[in-house]
C-alpha cells in the first residue's frame, strides 16, 4: 500500500517534484519575509538612533 | 461604524494589528493545509482519467487562485493608494507583490509538471498558460519599477498605477478557457452553479485553497510590518514598535 | 488669450510634427530597424518560400512591435528634459489633452510610417499581394493601441535610469494580445480564410486602449511631474 502511494500509479516523477516546489515556494516565502522584517527593524532602530543622537 | 476603515490607514494601528495576525494565521494555514494534503494524498480516490496524477491539482490549483487573487489584492490596494493617498495602500501593494509572482511561478511549473504526462508537452502556447506567463512578467514589472525610482514614494505611485493597468490581464487569465478553444481544463470550482468534482477530492482542495490563502495574509502581514516600517522610519512609534 | 481645446489640440500636434520633422534621422531610424530586423530571420533561418509565408505574420509583428517600442523615447523624454512637459502641464490647458495631442502626432510619425513602409515588409517576407490590404489595416490599429500602451509606460519611466529597458518590460506583456491577434489576422488573411473576427478584436482592442490609457498616461505624468 505505501509502495503505490509513493509510486503514485507511475507519475512520481511528476507528482513529488510537484509538491516539493509547492513546500519550497511557501517555505521561501516565510524565510525571505522573516528575513525581511529582521532587516526593516534593524534599519529602523539605526536611524532612530542616529536621529537621537542628532538631537542632542 | 467605519472607524475600523479610517483606523487602517494609520500606519502605526497597522503595523499592530499585522504583528498580532500573524501567528494567528500561519497556525490556521497549517491546519487547513495538513488537512488538505492528507485528504488529498490519501483519502481522495484517483481519477477515472487522470489516475494519481491528479493528485497534483491540490498545489496547482490553489497556487494559481492565490496568483491571481494576489494580484487583485496589491491593484485594489495601490487602487486606494492613488486615490484617496493613503500610503498603507502602497505598503500593502508593496508587500503583496513577492509574493503573488511566487505563487505564479508555482502555479506556471506544476502545471508544466503536470502537463507533461497529461498532454504530452511541459508547455504549449495555449491562452490560460501565455495570460498566467503574461501575469508574472506584470509582477516582476510592477517590482522593477517600484525599485528603480530613487523617490520611495514616487516609485509606490508608478508601481501602483502599474498595477491597476494590468489588472485587466486578471479577468483574462480566468475566462481564457471560456472564451478560447483552450487545452487547460474548464473552471471546475470559481463559476456559477455546483461545482464539477465530487466531494472527496472537492473538499481536500477547498481546505488546501483555504490554507493557502491564510498563508498569504500571514507572509503579507510579516513583509507588510517591514513595509510600514520602511516608509514611517522617524516617526516616533516606532521606537515602542520595535522594542 | 484664451485658446480653445481643438486650437489647442492642433497646435500641439502642429509643435510635434514639426519638430520631428526638423530631425529626419530620428523619423526613419525605427523604419530602417524595422526592415534589418525583418530581413534578420529569414536570413538566419534560411527557408524556402512556402515556410516564409508561415512565419511571416509573426516576423512581421514582432518586428513592428520592437521598432514601436524604439520610437516611444522619443515621446516624453525631450520635453521632459528642458522643462517644456512641465510648462504644458501648468499651461491651462488639461494635461490630458496634451497628452492625447502628443500621442496622436507620434502615432502619425511612426505608427502610420510603419503602415506606409509594410507592403515592402510584405514582399520580402513573401507575404501574398491579396493580404496586404488587411496586414496594413491590423498594423494601423495595432501600432495605435501601441502608442497608447507605450505613453502610459513612457510616463512612468520619463528620466528613469535604464528606463528603456524597463519600458519594454511594462509595455510587451500589454502589448501581447496585440501581437496574437494581429499575427492571426494577417495569417488568416494570406491562408484567404475570414479575417472578420482577428480584425474586429484588435479594433475592440484598440478603441478600449484608446478610451482608457489617456487618462492613465496623464496620471503617469502626473505621478512624475510632481
Amino acid at each position: 500500500m505505501t509502495s503505490d502511494f509513493w509510486s503514485m500509479g507511475g507519475y512520481a516523477r511528476y507528482v513529488w517534484p510537484c509538491y516539493g516546489i509547492a513546500g519550497a515556494v511557501l517555505a521561501w516565502n516565510l524565510w525571505a519575509a522573516g528575513r525581511y522584517l529582521g532587516a526593516a527593524k534593524v534599519r529602523a532602530a539605526r536611524a532612530l538612533a542616529m536621529a537621537s543622537s542628532e538631537a542632542r | 461604524m467605519w472607524t475600523w476603515f479610517y483606523k487602517l490607514a494609520s500606519p502605526p494601528y497597522v503595523y499592530g494589528v499585522a504583528a498580532a495576525f500573524v501567528p494567528w494565521l500561519l497556525g490556521f494555514a497549517a491546519l487547513a493545509i495538513g488537512y488538505g494534503l492528507v485528504a488529498g494524498l490519501g483519502i481522495a480516490p484517483a481519477d477515472y482519467q487522470q489516475g494519481e496524477a491528479f493528485r497534483m491539482i491540490y498545489v496547482h490549483v490553489p497556487g494559481a487562485l492565490l496568483s491571481l487573487t494576489v494580484y487583485t489584492v496589491m491593484a485594489v490596494a495601490s487602487g486606494i493608494a492613488l486615490i484617496w493617498r493613503i500610503k498603507v495602500g502602497h505598503a500593502v501593494a508593496a508587500a503583496s507583490a513577492p509574493i503573488g509572482a511566487s505563487f505564479a511561478i508555482l502555479a506556471l511549473i506544476t502545471g508544466s509538471l503536470w502537463g507533461k504526462p497529461m498532454w504530452g508537452t511541459y508547455w504549449a502556447w495555449d491562452p490560460r498558460l501565455t495570460s498566467e506567463l503574461i501575469l508574472l512578467f506584470l509582477y516582476v514589472g510592477v517590482m522593477s519599477l517600484r525599485s528603480a525610482f530613487e523617490d520611495p514614494l514616487r516609485g509606490d505611485r508608478a508601481a501602483a498605477l502599474l498595477a491597476v493597468v494590468g489588472v485587466v490581464n486578471v479577468p483574462i487569465v480566468h475566462f481564457s478557457v471560456v472564451w478560447w478553444n483552450s487545452l487547460h481544463q474548464g473552471a471546475t470550482i470559481v463559476k456559477l452553479g455546483a461545482p464539477s468534482m465530487p466531494g472527496s477530492m472537492l473538499w481536500p482542495l477547498l481546505s488546501m485553497w483555504l490554507g493557502f490563502m491564510l498563508f498569504f495574509g500571514a507572509v503579507l502581514c510579516m513583509r507588510l510590518q517591514a513595509e510600514v516600517l520602511n516608509r514611517e522610519r522617524q516617526a516616533s512609534w516606532v521606537r515602542e514598535a520595535i522594542k | 488669450m484664451r485658446v480653445g481645446a481643438w486650437e489647442a489640440f492642433f497646435l500641439v500636434v502642429r509643435r510635434e510634427l514639426c519638430l520631428s520633422f526638423r530631425r529626419p534621422e530620428q523619423l526613419f531610424q525605427p523604419l530602417v530597424f524595422f526592415l534589418i530586423v525583418t530581413t534578420l530571420f529569414p536570413l538566419g533561418l534560411s527557408l524556402q518560400l512556402s515556410a516564409l509565408r508561415d512565419i511571416a505574420p509573426g516576423v512581421l509583428w514582432v518586428a513592428a512591435l520592437l521598432s514601436s517600442l524604439l520610437s516611444l523615447d522619443s515621446l516624453f523624454k525631450s520635453d521632459a528634459d528642458d522643462g517644456t512637459l512641465e510648462q504644458l502641464a501648468l499651461s491651462g490647458q488639461g494635461l490630458t489633452l496634451i497628452v492625447v495631442a502628443k500621442t496622436c502626432a507620434h502615432w502619425l510619425v511612426t505608427g502610420l510610417a510603419l503602415v506606409i513602409v509594410s507592403p515592402i515588409v510584405g514582399i520580402a517576407l513573401s507575404i501574398p499581394t491579396h493580404a496586404f490590404a488587411t496586414m496594413m489595416l491590423s498594423l494601423a490599429l495595432g501600432t495605435l493601441t501601441l502608442s497608447w500602451l507605450g505613453a502610459i509606460g513612457a510616463g512612468l519611466t520619463i528620466g528613469l535610469r535604464r528606463g528603456n529597458v524597463l519600458l519594454s518590460l511594462i509595455v510587451l506583456p500589454l502589448a501581447t494580445p496585440l501581437l496574437i491577434f494581429g499575427a492571426a489576422a494577417t495569417d488568416r488573411a494570406i491562408s484567404e480564410t475570414s479575417t472578420a473576427g482577428a480584425v474586429y478584436f484588435l479594433a475592440a482592442l484598440c478603441v478600449f486602449t484608446c478610451t482608457l490609457a489617456p487618462w492613465a498616461a496623464t496620471a503617469a505624468l502626473r505621478i512624475t511631474l510632481e
